[in-house]
């Protein structure tokens, strides 16, 4: 193992880095939106545990990345344990101190990193949320948040975006440009998604989810308005995020950041009208819950290819990720019975999966001027498969052991009489709408 | 059968790592690719039958 300096980050004007800085700052309405629709597409008697639990894990994740995890993931242009493998250097973990001690937390490409990082790792710890609604304990959801922000997603953001061997893979081995991920389709959508599937494999259904026949039964969000508004708060936020991102870990230049907007809006535009069209066609109505994760599917899906589409590809882009969702959502309650109440695991693992490969099949990445100078395109499909495989197999294991092993020490789900009482009475001891007596059509199917 | 799955998960992706480290040859580069990821899909496919659940667990 040795020590090991990756290419560095891009150097900024000030004018560059003004911009970078107000697009980071819009970054926390994408959290806002996935809090509030979280928060719609769980039960009423959970709505107030939902959406603290959002700010619990956006606190937790900032903190726990503050005091190590930004440590082990680093930037681009800084030291990093490195393994020596055929004679090339391959970066797996960065060797920050923690605390942030040593960085100078100005307009620098490296203290930028740092601030959208704090927003992107709480974006990562609130997907998991959704998929554990109505049964995942506070306290557990804040011990999980802290391994994904100190390990899990340190580790694998290293890799694509600290200068790591993923990254790296266009110089080692000619494959493309490395693995390319501006806006964090999989560091950041991947990696919570996988995360959500780990979560409701550990937790199990919600109780009366499946019949003794093994049918699922329809247990609607509580709130649809509060998931579709969810949908444009979002919208802001992940276009700041794509652009941010795009600016600093794929070095475009700000004159790019139109078309990273254009292409974003177009993904989330296609593939909301995408599943409503499906829906139509499948149940005869349009669904509103499954067109707002539709809506969020594509803007997962623009978040690694925003900055290499063309418009037309980016509605294609979209459109294929809102029939993606529709038909994995069923697939995963019909066949797997898996029960993921606000679809996290079709919407950020699986749409986010279609994101990293489109960035090869329909994104023209030299265009953007991304990587070393002197690298084609040549084998960018084969890096970005690189990146699936090690998301599948790499991240799902270790997120599903640590969170396991969290299960041994510490009881993730709720006891049955929580469960059955709500998550906002058993464990804060009031309910989100206390003048309203709506605990008796939760249980109705409609 | 859940170990199973995982493990091969994790096998599945050594593969592909190795054959990007270690192979040359483009050709033989992207079938050792491939066939991690297949060891992977397999791995996966363990992991969720391991945790399907049973009628009885639903209720």
């Amino acid at each position: 193992m040795t020590p090991f300096v990756a290419p560095s980050l891009p150097s900024f004007s000030e004018v560059s880095a003004v911009l970078c800085l107000l697009l980071i700052f819009l970054v926390p309405f994408a959290g806002a939106g996935l809090a509030l629709i979280n928060s719609g597409l769980g039960r009423s008697r959970s709505a107030a545990h939902a959406m603290l639990g959002a700010l619990c894990v956006a606190s937790v994740a900032a903190l726990v990345y503050v005091v190590a995890g930004f440590a082990w993931q680093g930037v681009a242009g800084r030291p990093d344990h490195a393994l020596v493998v055929a004679g090339k250097t391959w970066g797996w973990i960065a060797t920050e101190p923690f605390f942030l001690r040593g960085l100078r937390l100005d307009l620098s490409p490296a203290a930028l990193v740092v601030l959208l990082q704090m927003f992107s790792v709480g974006l990562a710890g609130m997907i998991p949320l959704s998929s554990g609604a109505d049964r995942w304990r506070l306290g557990a959801t804040c011990a999980s948040t802290a391994l994904l922000a100190g390990w899990t997603y340190p580790l694998f953001a290293h890799w694509v975006w600290g200068g790591g061997w993923l990254a790296q893979l266009g110089v080692n081995c000619g494959l493309g440009r490395g693995f390319v991920d501006g806006g964090g389709s999989a560091t950041i959508q991947v990696v919570g998604g996988v995360t959500a599937l780990s979560i409701t494999w550990i937790l199990g259904p919600r109780r009366g989810k499946f019949s003794a026949e093994g049918m699922p039964a329809a247990l609607p969000g509580h709130n649809v308005v509060l998931a579709l508004l969810g949908c444009v708060f979002a919208w802001i936020g992940w276009m700041a995020l794509n652009s941010a991102g795009a600016m600093l870990f794929l070095g475009v230049e700000p004159g790019r950041v139109v078309l990273i907007a254009v292409n974003t809006i177009l993904c989330a535009a296609s593939s909301g009208l995408a599943a409503a069209v499906v829906t139509r066609v499948r149940f005869g109505r349009p669904d509103a819950s499954l067109s707002a994760n539709g809506w969020i599917a594509g803007l997962v899906a623009s978040s690694a290819a925003a900055p290499f589409l063309k418009p037309a590809s980016a509605m294609i882009v979209g459109g294929v990720a809102g029939i993606i969702v529709v038909w994995v959502a069923d697939f995963l309650e019909f066949q797997l019975a898996i029960d993921d109440p606000g679809g996290a695991v079709s919407v950020h693992a699986v749409c986010g999966l279609w994101g990293v490969l489109a960035v090869a099949l329909l994104g023209d990445v030299g265009a953007a001027g991304v990587g070393a100078p002197g690298l084609g395109t040549h084998g960018q499909w084969l890096a970005q498969l690189v990146g699936i495989a090690t998301l599948l197999g790499f991240v799902l294991p270790l997120t599903y052991g640590l969170n396991w092993l969290l299960d041994r020490v510490y009881r993730q789900r709720a006891g049955r009489e929580g469960e059955l009482q709500g998550m906002d009475l058993s464990e804060l001891g009031a309910g989100a709408y206390p003048e309203f007596d709506i605990h008796g059509d939760d249980l109705l199917q409609r | 059968m859940k170990l199973a799955g995982f493990l091969l998960l994790v096998a599945g992706w050594a593969i592909v790592v190795a054959a990007v480290a270690l192979l040359p040859s483009a050709l033989t580069r992207v079938g050792f690719v491939l066939a991690g990821l297949a060891t992977e899909l397999l791995g996966f496919a363990l992991a969720v039958r391991s945790h399907l659940v049973l009628p009885a667990e639903g209720e």
